[in-house]
C-alpha cells in the first residue's frame, strides 16, 4: 500500500519518506511527504474516516487516536512521526460481533448526538481507563478536557465512561 | 398520551443512529471521496475593507498540480460573482469591487489535493488599497461613515431595515401611570455556533448527464437546491443535494456558502468533482455569526411589582451582507416575543439593523430566529425590576406570569401563546433546587463576604415555523412534506424534509411512525437529506423538525392507518365505520383480539384481495403538513454560581433546569437536547465571544481565543418536566432542541450579578471572563460606551 501525498497522485517532486506503521493491529507500507500529518494519512491514506478534524488548533480532539497506547491528536503529529509505532483508532475498538465496553456505554448513557466527537471521545476514554479503571466523575472530565464536544453538555458522556468502567471491572453495568 | 395511539413507541432509550457513530463509521461530508476528485481550498481578504486593485493568479496556475484558480471575474462572466440571500440582500460569492470583511473570499483554487490546494494559494498576489472600515455598529449611521455596500442601487448609507411591534402609544400611557421605570442598555456579544464539524461540500457536475450532484453540509437540501438552480441556471431536477451525517449544526449550515458555489463552478470547469472543506479559522471567520444585538431595554411596573409594560430599542449588527437565515418579512425574526412569560398591558419594539464590516449571519446559534435575544432582554430586565425594587426575582416572576387559564394566550405583540402551566413548572423549579436553602447559604456567605449568586430564568420560546400563510424561506412557505411506505410484509419507510445534524431524528421519527402503525420502532426506516429521495421541505432549524415534520410524519401515518382501515374492512367483510383502532390492528367494534394486523393489512393490500372503491393495491400516502400556529415550550431554570472576588473567576456550581416541551416522544433524546442547551448557556454567559479591533480585525478566529466549554466547565445538570400539551399538534409535542440555549444565558448572567451585588454592579455584558467580571467589580465594566443614544 502506497500513499505519496494526501492520495497517490503525480506531479512536482517532493522528499518522501518511507514509513512502516501497525495501524489496528495491521503492518502497513506507505510513502508520505515528510509534513503530511498523521490524521491525513488515516483518514485519506488508509481510508479509516473514523478519526476527524474538528479544528486546526489542536483544541477540539476529534482526530484523537492511540499511538503506541497513548492519546494523541493526530492532527498535531507528523505521519512520519509514527514510523514504527502502533496505532489505534476507532475502527480498531469493536470486532464485527462485539463492541467495546466503552463503545456499548455510549449508547447506553446516550453520550453522543451528531457522532463528531465520539471517535476521539471514545479513544481518550479507552487511554484513561486503562490506566485508571475506576476514575471518579472528577478524574474523568479532567481526562477528556482535551476532547470538545457541542452536542451533550458532556454528561452522558461521563455516564458512559463510568458505564464502560464498570462492566470492564466485570460490575453490574 | 395521543387520541389514537397509546404511546408505547416513547419511551425508548436506543438511538438508531449511534451504530455506526461510535464504529466510526458515520459518513460525514469529509469522509466522501469520489474517482478523479479535486481539492478546494479559498483565498480570503486580509482586510475588512478595501478596494480590489488586482488580482493576479498566474503563479498559482503554474503549479504543477493545480488544476484551475476562479476569479470573481471569472464568476461575473457568468453572473454567478453575487448570490441571493435569504434575508433578499446579495451576497459577493467571489470580491470582484472590494472586499468588505476579514476573511471575505477572494480566489478558490482547485488542487490535486489539500496540501497542493493551500501551497498554491501563497502565489497569489492581490493588490488592496485600503478604506477605512466600519466596526462599531453605534458608528454606521454616522454621516461620514463609509458606504459599505456601494453596489446597492441607491444605497447612500450603512441602514438595512427599520422594523418595530407591539403599540408604542399604549407603552408610553402604562409608562406614564407606572410607579417605576427602570431602563438598561445591554449587549448580547457576537457569537458563534462553531459545529465541531465545519462546512464543506464535494460537487459532482457529470457533463454528460448534466446533472449535479452535491454532497453538503445542508440543514435545508431542499432549498439550497432551488438557490442552485437559480444561480447556475441546472434544472431543478437534475440537481441533487445530498447530506449524509452533518456534524453538528446549530443553524451554521442553513444558509449556502460562497465554497459551496465555487466547488460547484469548478466541477463545471474541471468536469470532475471538487471537494471543499473550510478549516476553522474559516469556519469562525466567514459563516454565519450568531446575535450582536445591542439592545436598550426599559421595564415599567407598579410599586407592588406588577409589571405593566416593557420597551425595546434594538441596534442589529448584521455585517457586510444581510444573509440572515429568517422568515423574510422578518427581519429580526421572532425578536416581537421579547415579552416573555408575563402578563403585560403593552409592549413596543424597534429594531434597526446596519451593516458593517464584519461577516454575514445573525441568526445561528440555536436562537429561533432571535428568540434567544429577546428572552435575554426581558429575563434580565425582570432581574434588574427585582433589584430596584428590592424583591425576590422568584417572587417577582411568581407574581407576573401568564396563568394557566389565560391561554391561548395573546401577547402585547401579537403572538398568540398554544399552551402553559407557568406557575407549576416554576415552584417545581424552586423545589428541586431548595431555593429557599440556597437564599440562606448565600446569606451566610455575604456576612463571610463570599459572593454568592443565585440566577433565575423563565423562558417561552417559540418554535416549529410555519404557518406558510405568514412565515416563509426564501420564498417558500414553511410547510413540511412526509411521504409514507407500508412495504407488503408490514415494514416502513417515511421520508421527510427535515434534516437531522444529531438531533435524533432517524430515531424519533421512527416511533412517531410506529407508535400510529402498532409496528416496532426497527420496522421503520427514516429517509432524510437526499432531494431525490425526500419530499420537499425548508429543513431543520428553528426547533422546527418536531412541531412540523414529526407532525407531518404523524399526519401521514394517520392516513395510511385510514386506507389500512377500508382494506381490513375489505378483508373482514365489514363496515368501515364499525371498524376500531387498537392494539396495532383494525378490529370490529367489541370483537377485541381478533381483526387484522398492519403487516396482513399490507399482505392483502399488494395480494388478490378485491379492494374497495378509491383503494390502491398499496399501503402508501403523502402530506404536507402546515401547522396552525407555533409551539411555545417553555422553561424555569436556576444557576448557582461562585465568584472569586480577587480574580473574577466564576464557577458554575449547579444548574436545575425546568423543561416542558409538551408530550416527550423521546425523554433520553430530550434530555441530550437539553444538556447541549445548557452547555451553550455556560459558553455564551462566561466564554464565548466573536471580537474586533478597531481595524476590523477578527479576534475570534480560532479554539485558542473563541473558547468553548469543556468537561470541567460544565456541572452535573439537574434536570426536571412538566408536560403542557399543544393543543394543535396531532401528539402535542413542542419543540425542544433551542430552549435551553434560549434559556439558559441570562440564569448564569442573573447568578453573577446577583453574586456581585454586594459590589454594587449592576449588569456587565457577557462573556462574563474573569477580566470582564474583576473590573465590573472594580466599577468599571466593559462596553459601557455602546449606550444607544
Amino acid at each position: 500500500m502506497t500513499v505519496v501525498h494526501e492520495e497517490s497522485a503525480t506531479g512536482a517532486e517532493v522528499p518522501i519518506r518511507r514509513i512502516r506503521v501497525t495501524v489496528n493491529g495491521e503492518t502497513k507500507t506507505a510513502e508520505v511527504e515528510p509534513r503530511l500529518l498523521l490524521v491525513h494519512l488515516l483518514r485519506r491514506g488508509l481510508g479509516l474516516t473514523g478519526t476527524h478534524m474538528g479544528c486546526d488548533t489542536t483544541n477540539c480532539g476529534a482526530c484523537t487516536v492511540l499511538v503506541n497506547g497513548r492519546p494523541v491528536k493526530s492532527c498535531t503529529m507528523l505521519a512520519v512521526q509514527a514510523d514504527g509505532a502502533e496505532v489505534q483508532t476507532v475502527e480498531g475498538l469493536s470486532t464485527p460481533s462485539e463492541l467495546h465496553p466503552l463503545q456499548e456505554g455510549f449508547k447506553e448513557e446516550h453520550g453522543l448526538q451528531c457522532g463528531f466527537c465520539t471517535p476521539g471521545m471514545l479513544m481518550s476514554a479507552k487511554a484513561l481507563l486503562e490506566e485508571n479503571p475506576d476514575p471518579s466523575e472528577d478524574e474523568i472530565r479532567w481526562a477528556l478536557s482535551g476532547n470538545l464536544c457541542r452536542c451533550t453538555g458532556y454528561q452522558n458522556i461521563v455516564k458512559a465512561v463510568q458505564w464502560a468502567g464498570r462492566k470492564m471491572r466485570g460490575e453490574q453495568a | 398520551m395521543t387520541a389514537d395511539g397509546n404511546g408505547s413507541a416513547f419511551g425508548s432509550r436506543i438511538r438508531k443512529e449511534d451504530a455506526r457513530f461510535v464504529r466510526g463509521l458515520g459518513k460525514f461530508v469529509d469522509d466522501v471521496v469520489l474517482p478523479g476528485m479535486l481539492h478546494g481550498a479559498m483565498l480570503r481578504s486580509p482586510m475588512a475593507h478595501a478596494r480590489i486593485v488586482s488580482v493576479d493568479v498566474s503563479a498559482a496556475l503554474a503549479h504543477p498540480r493545480v488544476k484551475t484558480v476562479i476569479t470573481g471575474e471569472m464568476l461575473a462572466e457568468r453572473g454567478m460573482a453575487w448570490m441571493p440571500t435569504l434575508s433578499y440582500d446579495q451576497q459577493a460569492v467571489l470580491a470582484t469591487d472590494k472586499v468588505r470583511f476579514q476573511g471575505q473570499e477572494v480566489a478558490f483554487v482547485v488542487a490535486e489535493d489539500r496540501y497542493a490546494a493551500r501551497d498554491a494559494l501563497e502565489l497569489i498576489d492581490v493588490e488592496y488599497e485600503p478604506l477605512p472600515a466600519v466596526v462599531d455598529a453605534h458608528q454606521a449611521l454616522a454621516p461620514d461613515a463609509p458606504v459599505i455596500r456601494d453596489d446597492r442601487p441607491g444605497q447612500q448609507d450603512n441602514h438595512i431595515f427599520d422594523w418595530e411591534s407591539g403599540d408604542a402609544q399604549r407603552v408610553a400611557e402604562v409608562f406614564a401611570e407606572a410607579d417605576v421605570v427602570v431602563e438598561q442598555d445591554m449587549l448580547y456579544p457576537r457569537v458563534h455556533p462553531a459545529p465541531l464539524e465545519t462546512c464543506g461540500i464535494v460537487a459532482d457536475m457529470d457533463p454528460v448527464s448534466g446533472r449535479l450532484t452535491v454532497w453538503s453540509t445542508a440543514q435545508a437540501p431542499h432549498a439550497h437546491r432551488s438557490l442552485y438552480a437559480q444561480l447556475t441556471g441546472i434544472p431543478e431536477h437534475r440537481i441533487r443535494v445530498i447530506a449524509n451525517d452533518i456534524g453538528g449544526g446549530f443553524g451554521n449550515k442553513v444558509g449556502v456558502y460562497p465554497g459551496y458555489v465555487c466547488a460547484i463552478v469548478a466541477s463545471m470547469i474541471t468536469q470532475q468533482p471538487v471537494k471543499w472543506i473550510e478549516d476553522r479559522a474559516e469556519n469562525l471567520m466567514s459563516t454565519a455569526f450568531a446575535r450582536d444585538y445591542h439592545m436598550r431595554g426599559e421595564i415599567a411596573a407598579r410599586s407592588d411589582g406588577t409589571i405593566l409594560g416593557l420597551r425595546v430599542r434594538v441596534l442589529a449588527d448584521h455585517g457586510a451582507f444581510n444573509a440572515t437565515a429568517q422568515p423574510s418579512r422578518y427581519p429580526a425574526g421572532f425578536f416581537g416575543v421579547f415579552t416573555g412569560s408575563y402578563d403585560l398591558q403593552a409592549a413596543h419594539c424597534s429594531v434597526t439593523g446596519v451593516y458593517t464590516n464584519k461577516a454575514p449571519g445573525g441568526v445561528a446559534y440555536s436562537c429561533s430566529f432571535r428568540v434567544t435575544e429577546a428572552v435575554y432582554l426581558v429575563e434580565r430586565m425582570v432581574d434588574l425590576l427585582a433589584c430596584e425594587l428590592d424583591m425576590d426575582p422568584a417572587e417577582l416572576r411568581m407574581r407576573n406570569l401568564i396563568r394557566p387559564e389565560q391561554f391561548p394566550y395573546d401577547t402585547a405583540t401579537g403572538w398568540r401563546y398554544d399552551s402553559g402551566d407557568y406557575p407549576r413548572a416554576l415552584a417545581k423549579l424552586l423545589d428541586m433546587a431548595g431555593y429557599h436553602d440556597l437564599r440562606a447559604e448565600q446569606a451566610a456567605k455575604r456576612e463571610r463576604g463570599e459572593l454568592m449568586g443565585i440566577g433565575l430564568s423563565f423562558f417561552t420560546e417559540a418554535v416549529g415555523a410555519g404557518p406558510r400563510k405568514h412565515l416563509d424561506m426564501y420564498g417558500f412557505g414553511m410547510a413540511d412534506g412526509a411521504e409514507l411506505r407500508v412495504h407488503p410484509s408490514g415494514t416502513a419507510v417515511l421520508r421527510v424534509s427535515c434534516m437531522s445534524q444529531g438531533q435524533g431524528h432517524e430515531t424519533t421519527f421512527a416511533q412517531l411512525v410506529a407508535n400510529e402503525l402498532g409496528i416496532g420502532v426497527d420496522e421503520v426506516d427514516v429517509v432524510q437529506g437526499d432531494t431525490d429521495h425526500t419530499p420537499f421541505g425548508v429543513g431543520t432549524y428553528g426547533s422546527r423538525s418536531i412541531a412540523v415534520s414529526g407532525a407531518a410524519a404523524v399526519t401521514v401515518a394517520r392516513k395510511v392507518r385510514e386506507q389500512a382501515r377500508l382494506i381490513a374492512a375489505a378483508m373482514l367483510e365489514a363496515d368501515p365505520e364499525d371498524l376500531e383502532w387498537g392494539d396495532g390492528r383494525w378490529y370490529v367494534r367489541g370483537v377485541e383480539g381478533a381483526g387484522h394486523t398492519l403487516a396482513e393489512i399490507a399482505r392483502a393490500a399488494h395480494a388478490d384481495i378485491d379492494l374497495p372503491d378509491g383503494v390502491d393495491g398499496q399501503l402508501a400516502a403523502s402530506t404536507v403538513y402546515n401547522p396552525p400556529n407555533l409551539t411555545f415550550p417553555f422553561g424555569a431554570y436556576l444557576c448557582v454560581v461562585d465568584v472569586d472576588p480577587d480574580t473574577g473567576q466564576v464557577t458554575v456550581r449547579r444548574f436545575v433546569a425546568v423543561d416542558d416541551c409538551g408530550v416527550r416522544i423521546n425523554p433520553m433524546i430530550v434530555d441530550g437536547q437539553i444538556h447541549r442547551g445548557l452547555a451553550d448557556g455556560i459558553g455564551m454567559a462566561l466564554m464565548e465571544h466573536i471580537a474586533f479591533d478597531a481595524d476590523g480585525n477578527h479576534l475570534g478566529g480560532s479554539f485558542m481565543d473563541y473558547l468553548l466549554p469543556t468537561a470541567l466547565e460544565c456541572p452535573s445538570w439537574e434536570l426536571g418536566e412538566t408536560v403542557t400539551p399543544s393543543p394543535h399538534h396531532p401528539v402535542g409535542a413542542k419543540g425542544i432542541g433551542e430552549a435551553a440555549t434560549v434559556g439558559s444565558p441570562a440564569a448564569v448572567v442573573n447568578a453573577v450579578m446577583d453574586a456581585l451585588r454586594p459590589c454594587g454592579v449592576r449588569h456587565a455584558d457577557m462573556p462574563l471572563t474573569p477580566a470582564a467580571v474583576w473590573r465590573a467589580i472594580q466599577g468599571r465594566a466593559l462596553r459601557s460606551d455602546l449606550a444607544i443614544r
